[in-house]
């Protein structure tokens, strides 16, 4: 049959695999041919799957500007990610994608100040989006990160950060660690009350992305600043398994996470039944 | 109008199931009715409703999508679609024809379109029949659809009436089915057909349930949405429809419109070939929306409250008004706790200022 | 009857003895009766119901209940405890009591009983009242085999009488006509059954017997997890299985094919293992008596055939 249907999946090749942290890994993925397996918006994700394992739906963690390969920063918690972790270079993998709305990167960011707070592995769809914007330097304000984990071997792509991003004109990344340790003269103490302490303006506009207490305990710290929930964006967490808004798994209200997200603004969040 | 006697209808059966799969319903050896293929020797069942819906010819139970050879680090795709040949089903009821639209209206026009779903539709002939006998849990009424068919419904309509058939085309398809049927159908005027819509109609109007209340439900605003959601429990209508419930999914796998899918490999043999294949699925079971973290719907409670938030309100909401519900009264005879969708239109009604 | 019964739990409500009664519902017709918790005089004069469609075995839902009252009670114990190493003065919150009244019909008491013998359900919290068997519209055999049996482990009893008068049962007959069929036959019979199966698990989740918090069907780390059924072999394999888990436990309720939506005669198949146990191990009722022991947990070295591969009764009948 001619019509390309989403539920035959692409099969990808790993050609590079990074321990970013203990339980942490970025997979280098391209097509059979050697290039990219498709283009996206940042934000999106992709359905990876490992036949005979599972499915997991990963969000691209490299930006579309990235011509060469897609990259995917996974942590290890369940069957699929495990494998993934035992997976070698030269291993074959299907994908499923892209899924989902990705971040409005053309309309409500361009232009705007950036303000972006993540916590742990939920730094990896920001990572799309903030390397996008630093390709389009010009398209976007100033960028501020705030970024915790656990500790300092948790901080997920460190180095990219460092020597990357904070060599950027007019960005800023503030970090934090839960609790005090040797070699770390950074900030210590949970990301919801170092927003309140760094105090950002809130004219800007923020992308959220972590645990749900994270971005629960955040979004208050930001609303008691002066932001309002249209200017808070975040990506959703739910079970899915076809990606493409049939199997009502991710159905919230009358939306399907998987299509009509996972990018939601706080007031479309609103709009939804208070389920999470 | 074309018409057949009905002693005369197996010559029907014969000519269209001798050239087609041909699917009807049939009284099985639990005496109700369940659709089958059409072979010599099988007689139209006289019942009102098959035990399960007529959504099984496009959405089957289990589905093979795709397959998968693996071997080392190689994997190998094969794509397992194929063209699935015409058929024809028989007999359906208005409820269930209306309950393809529901699911239509999510496989066929919502991007990306499911091409599994589609092409069975494109193959399939639908072929109405009006419910002479409607019974009292029948509700279709409250929805609009209409049993008597005085609403095309399908690709052809078709009424017995007076010991007699009659058709009337609604589609190309449906035409081409009464071309395909012309050596044994008469012409016919539609004097009986007009006397059964209206005897049909009057039924309908003494039903119980003809004319729920369901004005608090459907399109609904969001903070309408909230009240009936009923997050901090106050009028107790969720608990109250949760506390019986086994959360077995009979509901699911009876209704006309469900129609949420699970995924799940078979390995295939010693050829490490691996099959992903979809099934059935029910937002009432407990692993539905279970993820590593945590559960967000951990009691029967929250997942009762999904299943009809979304027949009710979330579907209409995201389609135009249309409900994910047609009346069909299969919940209302199937559910071993005799828990269903008209309890809980009438607790939401009678919750009072909502 | 009806009025009997809710005039009683009132009063027990009342006096404090229960907190909780478990009883059936009013529905929209007279038949579409549905098990319900009733904690108010208000509620039970609304909507409680018994009558000949009342025939919902109550007992499984006293395993969660029970679990409730239980879980309060130990949170309060450990919550006591973890206060007095904080302040040895502390003073200890009291235990919440609860006890729920549950209205059983004969049948239905087995099911408590088994359910007692397993641990499932705390005696304790529970308040029984046995009522009699209702004949049920298609009764049949399911009345039948009620009638057979004497209310059991109730705390009172309304309306019946604590010593039956057995019925000349027939309940074997269709099972019998069963093995009477050749092996193909069977089969034949059994393919023609499963291939309605929805796998909509309305028998497993309706069976007393069937309190496993994580069932073997629903286990994604064994090959044995599945939802729909793809091929016949699957279909049958499920009810296979259950018949054998529930073997020796079931206790003949006819719940499982009262409310199978495509109305299999799943009973046929536990009957089968019943008839079988009778014959190899002895007569035994599940649920008859909390004394008896459970006829698969124990071995009688004296009765008990040898445990070959397979057990061939073709060898007893040689030796008659």
């Amino acid at each position: 049959m001619e019509t390309k249907e989403s539920f035959i999946p692409y099969v990808g090749k790993i050609i590079d695999i990074k321990q970013e942290t203990p339980d942490v890994k970025t997979f280098s993925v391209v097509g059979l041919d050697g290039k990219k397996l498709f283009e996206h918006i940042p934000g999106q994700c992709a359905m990876l799957i490992v036949p005979g394992v599972g499915e997991s739906m990963i969000s691209i963690t490299s930006s579309p500007t990235l011509e060469t390969h897609m990259e995917f920063s996974i942590k290890k918690c369940g069957c699929v990610t495990e494998w993934l972790h035992n997976a070698e270079v030269g291993q074959q993998i299907c994908l499923r994608g892209p899924i989902g709305n990705g971040f409005p990167v053309d309309t409500k960011l361009k232009g705007k100040d950036i303000l972006v707070i993540a916590g742990g592995i939920g730094i990896a769809p920001v990572h799309s989006v903030v390397n996008y914007m630093m390709d389009h330097r010009s398209d976007y304000g100033k960028i501020q990160v705030i970024y915790g984990s656990r500790s300092m071997a948790d901080l997920v792509r460190l180095e990219e950060m460092k020597n990357v991003w904070m060599k950027q004109p007019n960005c800023s990344i503030d970090l934090t660690i839960d609790r005090a340790e040797d070699g770390w003269d950074g900030h210590v103490g949970f990301v919801p009350p170092y927003v309140t302490e760094l105090n950002p303006d809130p004219s800007m506009t923020v992308i959220m992305c972590g645990p749900p207490i994270l971005i629960h305990l955040s979004l208050d710290a930001l609303k008691k600043l002066g932001f309002k929930d249209e200017q808070v964006f975040t990506t959703m967490e739910m079970r899915m398994k076809c990606g493409i808004g049939k199997c009502g798994r991710c159905n919230i209200g009358d939306k399907f996470v998987c299509k009509d997200g996972p990018v939601f603004s706080f007031d479309q969040l609103g709009e939804l039944p208070p389920e999470y | 109008m074309l018409s057949i006697a009905a002693d005369k209808i197996d010559s029907l059966f014969e000519l269209i199931g001798s050239k087609q799969p041909l699917y009807l319903p049939v009284d099985n050896n639990s005496g109700k009715a369940d659709f089958k293929k059409w072979e010599k020797g099988v007689k139209l069942s006289s019942a009102l409703k098959t035990v399960r819906s007529a959504k099984d010819f496009f959405f089957p139970k289990t589905e093979h999508m795709v397959s998968y050879k693996v071997c080392g680090k190689e994997i190998e795709v094969e794509d397992p679609r194929k063209d699935v040949e015409d058929f024809v089903i028989f007999g359906v009821r208005a409820c269930d024809a209306k309950g393809f639209e529901c699911i239509d209206n999510v496989y066929m026009h919502m991007n990306p379109q499911d091409s599994y779903y589609t092409n069975r539709r494109e193959h399939g002939t639908v072929i109405t029949l009006a419910c002479n006998e409607p019974v009292k849990e029948c509700f279709c009424s409250t929805y609009g659809i209409d049993a008597s068919l005085a609403k095309a419904s399908g690709d052809v309509s078709s009424w017995c009436a007076d010991g007699t058939f009659y058709f009337a085309a609604n589609t190309d398809k449906g035409k081409k089915f009464l071309e395909a049927a012309a050596s044994v159908l008469k012409d016919a005027d539609d004097k009986a057909v007009e006397a059964t819509k209206k005897s049909i109609s009057e039924k309908i109007e003494k039903l119980p349930f003809a004319h729920l209340d369901i004005s608090k439900l459907g399109k609904v605003t969001p903070e309408q949405m909230n009240k009936i959601f009923d997050k901090d429990n106050k009028t107790k209508i969720w608990e109250k429809a949760s506390e019986a419930c086994l959360g077995c999914g009979t509901c699911t796998y009876v209704c006309p419109t469900c129609m949420c899918f699970d995924v799940r490999d078979f390995a295939t043999g010693t050829d490490k070939g691996i099959r992903q294949v979809r099934c059935w699925d029910s937002c009432m079971y407990n692993d539905f929306t279970q993820m590593a973290a945590e559960n967000p719907r951990h009691t029967q409670k929250e997942r009762s409250r999904q299943r009809f938030m979304h027949k009710l309100v979330y579907y209409p909401m995201a389609h135009e008004g249309l409900f994910s519900c047609v009346g069909c009264g299969r919940c209302l005879e199937s559910c071993p706790v005799n828990m269903n969708i008209v309890k809980v239109i009438k607790m939401i009604q009678e919750a009072g200022e909502l | 009857m009806q009025d009997k019964l809710i005039a009683r739990a009132k009063e027990l409500l009342a006096e404090g003895k229960v907190q909780k009664v478990v009883g059936w519902k009013k529905g929209l017709f007279e038949d579409d009766i549905t098990p319900a918790v009733f904690t108010t005089a208000e509620e039970l004069d609304k909507d409680f119901v018994f009558n000949k469609y009342c025939k919902a075995n109550l007992s499984k839902y006293l395993v969660k209940i029970t679990r409730e009252i239980e879980v309060a009670k130990s949170t309060t114990r450990m919550n006591n405890t973890m206060a007095k190493q904080r302040d040895p003065n502390a003073e200890d919150k009291p235990i919440p009591q609860a006890v729920v009244l549950v209205f059983l019909k004969p049948s239905d008491t087995y099911s408590f009983t088994q359910l007692l013998k397993e641990n499932r359900i705390t005696r304790g919290d529970v308040y029984a009242i046995g009522v009699p068997c209702q004949d049920t519209l298609d009764g049949g055999d399911v009345c039948e085999n009620c009638k057979n049996k004497k209310p059991v482990s109730c705390d009172e009893l309304i309306g019946i009488e604590a010593d039956i008068e057995p019925v000349e049962s027939a309940r074997m007959a269709e099972v019998a006509k069963l093995e009477a069929m050749t092996a193909d036959e069977r089969d034949a019979f059994w393919k023609n059954e499963f291939s309605r199966c929805l796998r909509c698990n309305a028998c497993r989740d309706i069976c007393p017997a069937c309190t496993c918090e994580k069932c073997v069907f629903d286990n994604n780390k064994l090959y044995t997890s599945q939802k729909v059924a793809e091929t016949n072999f699957e279909e049958s394999l499920f009810h296979i299985i259950r018949a054998w888990h529930v073997a020796g436990r079931c206790t003949d309720c006819g719940e499982c094919s009262r409310v199978c939506p495509q109305h299999i005669p799943l009973y046929l198949l536990n009957r089968k293992f019943i008839k079988d146990i009778n014959e190899i191990y002895g007569e035994y009722q599940a649920g008859s008596d909390m004394e008896t022991k459970p006829a698969m947990l124990t071995f009688n070295a004296e009765g008990d055939p040898e445990t070959t591969i397979v057990y061939d009764r073709s060898h007893d009948k040689e030796a008659e």
